[in-house]
């Protein structure tokens, strides 16, 4: 599955910022960090904001901090702010309905509902508890001191 | 519930009840015969490679598990099943289910089985979050399926 760029750089910000919740980070940090636009990240970064996932932190050493619940919010809570069209609405080339074009909206169906479900059914917290270790050390450190 | 000890035991056969009760609250429906065949099958008969555990809190039974161990099936080496995975609500989040995981996949690997497998519906996002909390993944093998309704 191919995802809009929007979408990788909104998993990949909420996810960096997910993994220490106390920790600010500007936008030229993750972009940095996974080698994207900063250009492009910024205006990703203001959707979130405006989802309530993170929360822009001004003055010095400002920056985003992520202000979601990590073992509540999916990757699907991410991924839908950015792929409207996902949801298997016609696209706008549609064509007369014939039985063929029918059968493969139906296989297009099916891949959807597997793409939704595996993405709804993965929080930020499963997903980092099982990232490699490099950059969630202290998320981990800081669950296993909650006892999760 | 936090701080409490929890055991992890075999169900009995009086655990039936609060088990039917358990799933009842989960499910919405109620199954006293399917669960009286399952206790028939898993808990009153042995079988190699079948477990149905308990845990139990505070002397209150707050989760269960069922799993087996099929082979070749579907074509697959030996594996470890669990076909059903229950917290009560009052009991949730507190480690159980992972317990409860964790103990049937002793079991499992006690018998040289190194692989464990379940399947959960599309829809039911709490087990699948949960399974996908321990670090399970989609496998090898698809589910397919088609209606058998005329016309």
């Amino acid at each position: 599955m191919r995802l809009q760029k929007s979408t990788e750089f909104a998993l990949y910000a909420v996810l960096e910022l997910a993994a220490e919740p106390e920790r600010q980070m500007s936008t030229a940090d993750i972009a940095v960090r996974y080698g994207i636009s900063a250009h492009h990240l910024a205006k990703v970064m203001r959707r979130l904001v405006r989802a309530g996932l993170i929360q822009s932190v001004r003055g010095v050493g400002g920056g985003y901090r992520f202000c979601g619940n990590v073992r509540r919010v999916t990757l699907w809570d991410v991924m839908e702010l950015f792929e409207p069209d996902f949801q298997g609405a016609d696209d706008d080339e549609a064509v007369i309905g014939t039985p063929i074009s029918r059968a493969l909206d139906n296989v297009r169906a099916e891949i959807d509902d597997l793409t939704r479900a595996t993405m709804q059914s993965i929080t930020l917290n499963s997903l980092l508890k099982f990232a490699p270790k490099e950059a969630v050390t202290e998320q981990l450190s800081r669950l296993q001191a909650e006892g999760v | 519930m936090s701080g409490t000890a929890t055991i992890f035991r075999d169900a009995v056969s009086g655990d039936l009840e609060t088990v039917i009760r358990l799933d009842e609250i989960h499910t919405g429906l109620a199954k006293p015969d399917y669960w009286r065949e399952m206790f028939q099958a898993y808990v009153a008969e042995e079988h190699f490679g079948r477990y149905f555990l308990i845990a139990e809190t505070s002397n209150q039974i707050a989760g269960f598990i069922v799993g087996e161990i099929r082979t070749w099936e579907f074509g697959s080496p030996p594996c470890g099943w669990v076909f059903a995975v229950n917290v009560s609500p009052d009991c949730r989040e507190g480690g159980i289910g992972s317990g409860l995981l964790d103990a049937v996949c002793s079991r499992f690997r006690d018998c040289g089985v190194s692989t464990v497998r379940t399947m959960v519906s599309r829809n039911d996002g709490l087990n699948l979050s949960f399974f996908r909390s321990q670090g399970m993944t989609a496998g090898p093998y698809m589910e397919l399926e088609k209606s058998l309704e005329r016309g």
